[in-house]
Formats: C-alpha cells, structure tokens, sequence
C-alpha cells in the first residue's frame, strides 16, 4: 500500500472479513435505479425464458412460484460501495426455471419490465447460485427494490441481480446489457472488484 | 436498477489497453476547499492525467489510512470537459466516513486518489453532438443538484440552444449550493426554480413545505414539450417526483434517475 492519504484514519475500523475489498456495510437498503419504479402487477405479471434458437417458455406468477421457493440468506455487494450482510431472500432457484430446457449456451441475457438488461454466464445462475427472488427481509420486495420480483446472483455486484426481472434469454456469445454497456464491468466479481471496464 | 432501452450509440465496449487507461486510479491535488454551505464544502482537485468527462458524470474517492484500512465512496462531478480540474461539491453526512473527512479534514496541498470518470448514462451532451433538440428539465433534492451544476455549466458554455429548466428542492436557502452560480445562470437563460420544504425566504410567494404533484406540475416542462428529464437526489425525493412525472403524462424512458441513500 503505497499512497497513504493525509489525516485520515477511517471511523468504521472494524474490518468484517465478509466484506469485499472497496464495501462498506449498511443497515439500510440504498436504491439504485436508472429510470422511474415500474408498478407491475403480479397478475399481468409474466416470466419468460427465451433459448439460442428462439423457443420460448413463459410461466405466470403462480406457475412459477409452483416451482418451489426456497429460503435464502446471503450477502448482497453493490457496486457503490455499500453492502448488505446475512439478508433473508424467498425465491425459484434458476436451476429449477432452466431444468427442462434443452440448450447449449454459455450466457444469459436478463430482461426487465422497463427495458432494463444485464449479462450473467449461465454456469453462474446454476448450482444454486441465483433465484427469481419475490421476498426479502420476510416482506414482499417493494417496488423500488425490484418488486415484484428481481434476479437474485448474490455472488455479483448487484446490479447483476436485475429488477423488475421478466426473463431470460439463453446466448452464445456474452452480449453486454444495460450498465455494462455504460461502462460497468462484464462479469462483476465483488472479492476482485471487478467494477468497471 | 432499471432503465429504459438503451441506446447503443451512446456507448461503446473499450478495449483492454482504453480500459486499463479509463479506470486506473489516478492522484490528484486539492487546490481549492472552501466552505459551500454549513455542512458542505466545494473541493476543487488538479488530476493531471484526467481524461475529461462528461457532464453528469461520477468518480470513486478512495481513502486510505497508514496501516491500509480503505474507505471509497462515489461523488457526482460538478464539472466537465477537457480540463485536468475538477470539482466536487460534497454534503457531509452524520455518520459518515468519508464525507466528514472531505468536508472538515482535506487541505489545500492534499492529495486524494480518484478512479473515474464513472456512468455514462446519467449525462448531458450538447445538441450538436446529440442533434437532439427536446428541452431538459432537471430535478434536484438537496446535494443532488451536483451533477446538474455540471450540466448547466456546459450548456452555457456551449451556447446550447436547448431550453433548460432546474427544479431545486431544499430544506431552506442556506442549503442551495452554487447559489451566485446559478443566479447568475438564471438571468442567462436557465430556467430556475426552488421549492423550499422546511424554510423559505421571506419574501418567497409560498409557504415552505415539501413539493407537491400541483407543484412540480407547474415547475416542470410539461409532458406535451417531451422534456428529456433528469432527478438527482434521496431515494424518497427520486421515487416521489418520478412516480409524479408518469402520472402527468411523461413516458419512462424519457426519464432518468440518480439516487442517494436508503429507505
């Protein structure tokens, strides 16, 4: 560590090991968000899987939480610093979303009510590393934090875990979405803090 | 986070070299402090290697203490251009860390490590590059108005002929940062008004009290212009007037949003 800045000695010392390098822990829950809150109601509510040649596969609310929701508590990293410690989720795991359909792809594109997008490697929303997340806190997600249900990849900056999430599009080739076409890193690996490009 | 579709001719992927050069820490040198309001300072930062940015844009400051211990934390950029000075208005917040120490410890003479520029969505450009000709209505709650400073800096700058409109919401006129400024913008062709929450002038027409839907709807350019409209501030402000603007007709996409802070 060579540059050291004058007459600063930092007030929060205590360094909590499941913080990544850069994070600082909250208690409360900032909202970062491009554009207005969308209000979608659950019941015109509609999620949809999309494969590399086209075929589609949609669920309802109800269908997809007929899947089987599971209990989540992790810790949530966002990209400006801040970060969430042992948060209780409710959501479908990925894996369960994806069991029956047959694909070669390597990404996936997330889509949302608004237009908002963003890239993930398909092997990193498998094995019980991602959800479509509808409760968080023991509380149905609000709007601004995605309500009524966001993408959950807990591993990544959190700007991967898309709100307003409404399906996803299995790809080939690893396209950038939204942020990471604005200057925001491709993979976003909070432990190598891959925030930017 | 959320968006309307982006459009990709804003954007561009970099290269690994353009990479490696855009987001390099870099040292600048504080060469202006001086208070701007009780509880915010202005700090202008001489950076050598700045690549310029564009208005509206953000920066990371990383502090880091003797034995290692790092705090970062992103600041909108008042300024913009070519220019290797930049300029960071900063709100200090109470149980900050990073805050207090820009708004009550930096010296002229500091050195301060920075990582940016940062976003390249929340930001305004000039009509001849964007041959965009829709008016802009700009939104500010409280320190939010930062990033907004730089927009009608460079729209002066650039004689743009765009109409330009700043809402700004404080609590009472000794928290408008950049107040000489934007008079001064104000009897040049920016649009400018205030709503006071908590205080207002004693001459001022309303009583203080938080804005309003009737209020904004009188403020703002309405939706029939097409405004493209920008809101910066708290989580509760952005969501408020956001959440108004779609109910008086603006379509989400011509809405972008800027937030501080939880709820």
């Amino acid at each position: 560590m060579s540059f050291v800045t004058r007459g600063f000695s930092g007030r929060n010392r205590e360094r909590d090991p499941r913080l990544p390098p850069g994070q600082t822990k909250v208690e409360d829950w900032p909202v970062l968000s491009a554009g207005p809150t969308p209000k979608i109601d659950t019941a015109d509510w509609s999620f949809t899987v999309t494969t590399e040649t086209g075929a589609q596969t949609h669920w309802s609310w109800d269908e997809l939480r007929a899947l089987g929701i599971e209990d989540i508590t992790t810790d949530i990293h966002c990209v400006t610093h801040w970060s969430k410690l042992e948060m209780p989720w409710r959501g479908v795991p990925i894996d369960k979303i994806l069991a029956d359909i047959p694909t070669k792809a390597k990404y996936v594109m997330a889509h949302s009510y608004g237009g908002y997008t963003t890239n993930v490697p398909l092997d990193e929303l498998l094995n019980g590393q991602a959800w479509v997340a509808f409760e968080a806190e023991g509380a149905p997600l609000d709007p601004e934090h995605g309500g009524p249900a966001r993408l959950l990849v807990p591993h990544l900056y959190f700007w991967k875990s898309a709100k307003w999430v409404n399906g996803l599009t299995l790809m080939d080739g690893n396209d950038p979405g939204f942020w990471e076409q604005a200057g925001y890193n491709l993979h976003g690996d909070p432990w190598k803090e891959e925030r930017y490009w | 986070m959320s968006a309307p579709p982006v459009e990709p001719a804003d954007t561009h992927l970099a290269s690994e070299p353009a990479a490696a050069l855009r987001t390099a820490w870099r040292v600048g040198t504080v060469v202006e402090a001086r208070p701007e309001t009780s509880s915010a300072r202005r700090l202008v930062i001489d950076v050598p290697d700045w690549p310029g940015n564009d208005a509206g844009q953000h920066l990371d400051v990383r502090l880091t203490a003797p034995d290692g211990y790092q705090a970062q934390r992103s600041y909108s950029i008042a300024s913009s251009g070519t220019g290797t000075r930049i300029e960071l208005a900063v709100d200090e917040l109470p149980d900050g860390e990073v805050s207090p120490f820009l708004v009550e410890d930096v010296m002229v003479g500091d050195k301060l490590e920075l990582h940016g520029p940062l976003g390249g969505y929340f930001i305004w450009m000039p009509q001849a590059d964007t041959h965009d000709p829709r008016p802009v209505q700009l939104i500010a709650g409280g320190s939010g108005v930062v990033p907004f400073l730089a927009m009608v800096r460079a729209h002066a700058e650039a004689a743009d002929p765009t109409p330009f409109r700043l809402l700004y919401a404080v609590r009472q006129p000794d928290d408008v940062f950049y107040r000489q400024e934007l008079t001064q913008l104000a009897a040049n062709g920016l649009q400018l008004d205030f709503v006071y929450s908590r205080t207002a002038p004693h001459d001022w027409p309303v009583p203080a009290g938080r804005i309003t839907k009737d209020a904004l709807a009188g403020f703002a350019i309405p939706a029939s212009e097409k405004p493209r409209v920008f809101i910066c501030g708290s989580t509760g402000f952005v969501e408020l007037v956001a959440g108004w603007l779609i109910e008086l007709g603006h379509g989400a996409g011509d809405i972008r949003t800027e937030r501080f802070g939880g709820k």
